[in-house]
């Protein structure tokens, strides 16, 4: 049985869903553009994640091997459209930005694989905790490229905030270099593919760096793959 | 008789997984259900607050006294509207003196395929304003049409047909009088036709899309 502090180091770091499981990169490589919509659809994943999680979960010991599939995918399927139809009503502006990729979040491998791998093994509490670390593991990549893409494609952070946090937030705008050109290709699809790339392979520099300077005391992390 | 006994058991098994599988589906969609009737209401509100907020950016709330968002038609007109589909007109109307109509059309020839415009035309024939709904073109580049990017499609307020005369009507590369963007024409020379067709559109059907009675809405619970 995994503990708690294993579960959150897999879920951020170790075992995270975009750096390492590479789980998931649809929707993460198009709506990274801005900070916002990596918020927001991350959010929704996270919800999504914790959701299913539970629910797989409390049902593992009733739902029979030969049908788990179907009833994972029906699960997961019901969730997300009851997230989508919360969103249209309470995030609408950012519901129309995010379109189509909310719906699609019940297409993200990461979301059956984790009630496959782990929630349909584990109790109610853990699964939880695996749910929302995964959640924000994912969340925080989208976070950091839509970082990465938004500052250098259009010089601003969190632009348009106010589709998330209401009217007040407009002011959060950061406008990092006054008259800025912009830079298309962090915007464009590439941009995407580059990004990512190039923070899977910082992670992996600090992941060298840390096997290096402490040889013994990390364990190896039990491997789950993902069917 | 021990293999009857297999066959039973395996009937068994199998009624009960399907049984399983259907009380998941039908609480799937009870939650499913639950939600949209709880959601339903305030999605339409949003919708309908959206398409207001559109409309009345264009003309202003205290140009007109009637209900914008119930007072529509929707008419058809492929070569001049750019769309297949129905388009939607709203009316707005003073003291039930038409003051303006404001056509859904759209500019099918746009860099990444179709743009979708607000053209909001006077009754004397003047535009009191276009905006763009919704788009695909390049960012950074195509979509300084967006009014979220940029002022240029404001160029377009108080044109109208003869002003600037029809032949004016294109973006300056075209020796035309509208601005294009910087490494974008296929964009803006786009939007510009669309915006003419419309007027053209307007001017000969004028009478028509003040005088068709608006589509009744179905009645709200």
């Amino acid at each position: 049985m995994s503990s708690y502090q294993q579960i959150v180091r897999d879920g951020m770091w170790s075992n995270n869903v975009a750096f390492v499981q590479l789980l998931g990169l649809c929707p993460l490589l198009a709506v990274t553009n801005t900070v916002v919509n990596a918020i927001g659809l991350g959010l929704a994943t996270t919800l999504t994640l914790v959701s299913t999680n539970i629910i797989v979960s409390m049902i593992r010991n009733v739902v029979r091997p030969e049908i788990r599939i179907p009833v994972f995918v029906l699960i997961i399927a019901s969730v997300v459209t009851a997230i989508e139809l919360a969103m249209n009503a309470w995030f609408h502006e950012l519901y129309k930005i995010l379109g189509i990729f909310i719906p699609l979040i019940v297409t993200n491998c990461s979301i059956i694989a984790r009630a496959e791998a782990f929630a349909s093994r584990n109790t109610v509490g853990h699964s939880l905790i695996d749910g929302l670390f995964m959640g924000l593991g994912f969340t925080s990549v989208l976070i950091l490229l839509g970082a990465m893409r938004e500052g250098l494609g259009f010089g601003t952070l969190l632009s348009q905030a106010h589709l998330m946090f209401g009217e007040g937030a407009r002011s959060l705008t950061i406008v990092m270099f006054e008259d800025y050109k912009g830079f298309l290709l962090a915007i464009l699809p590439p941009g995407a593919f580059l990004g990512l790339g190039l923070l899977i392979a910082l992670k992996n520099i600090i992941d060298k760096r840390m096997a290096a300077s402490k040889p013994i005391s990390i364990p190896v992390t039990a491997t789950e793959t993902p069917v | 008789m021990t293999e009857n006994n297999k066959s039973m058991y395996i009937l068994r098994n199998m009624t009960i997984s399907a049984m399983l599988l259907g009380l998941f589906a039908i609480s799937g969609t009870a939650i499913v259900a639950y939600t949209f009737d709880k959601t339903k209401q305030r999605i339409a509100e949003n919708e309908r607050a959206m398409i207001v907020k559109s409309l009345h950016a264009l003309i202003a709330p205290e140009e007109h006294d009637n209900d914008l968002y119930a007072d529509y038609i929707q008419v058809k007109n492929e070569p001049l509207l750019g769309s297949e589909d129905m388009v939607n007109v709203y009316r707005a109307r003073m003291k039930d003196e038409p003051v303006a109509a404001i056509l859904n059309s759209v500019a099918p020839d746009g860099y990444s395929g179709n743009i979708y415009l607000l053209v909001a035309i006077r009754y004397d024939g003047s535009l009191a304003g276009v905006r763009v709904v919704k788009h695909r073109e390049t960012p950074g580049l195509g979509d300084g049409i967006d009014i979220e990017r940029s002022n240029w499609i404001l160029g377009f307020n108080g044109k109208s047909l003869d002003n600037p005369p029809a032949d004016k009507w294109r973006v300056k590369r075209d020796s035309g009088v509208f601005d294009q963007l910087t490494g974008a024409t296929i964009t803006p020379r786009a939007v510009v036709k669309a915006v003419k067709n419309t007027l053209n559109f307007y001017t000969s059907n004028k009478d028509m899309l003040f005088n068709t009675p608006a589509i009744h809405m179905e009645e709200q619970p």
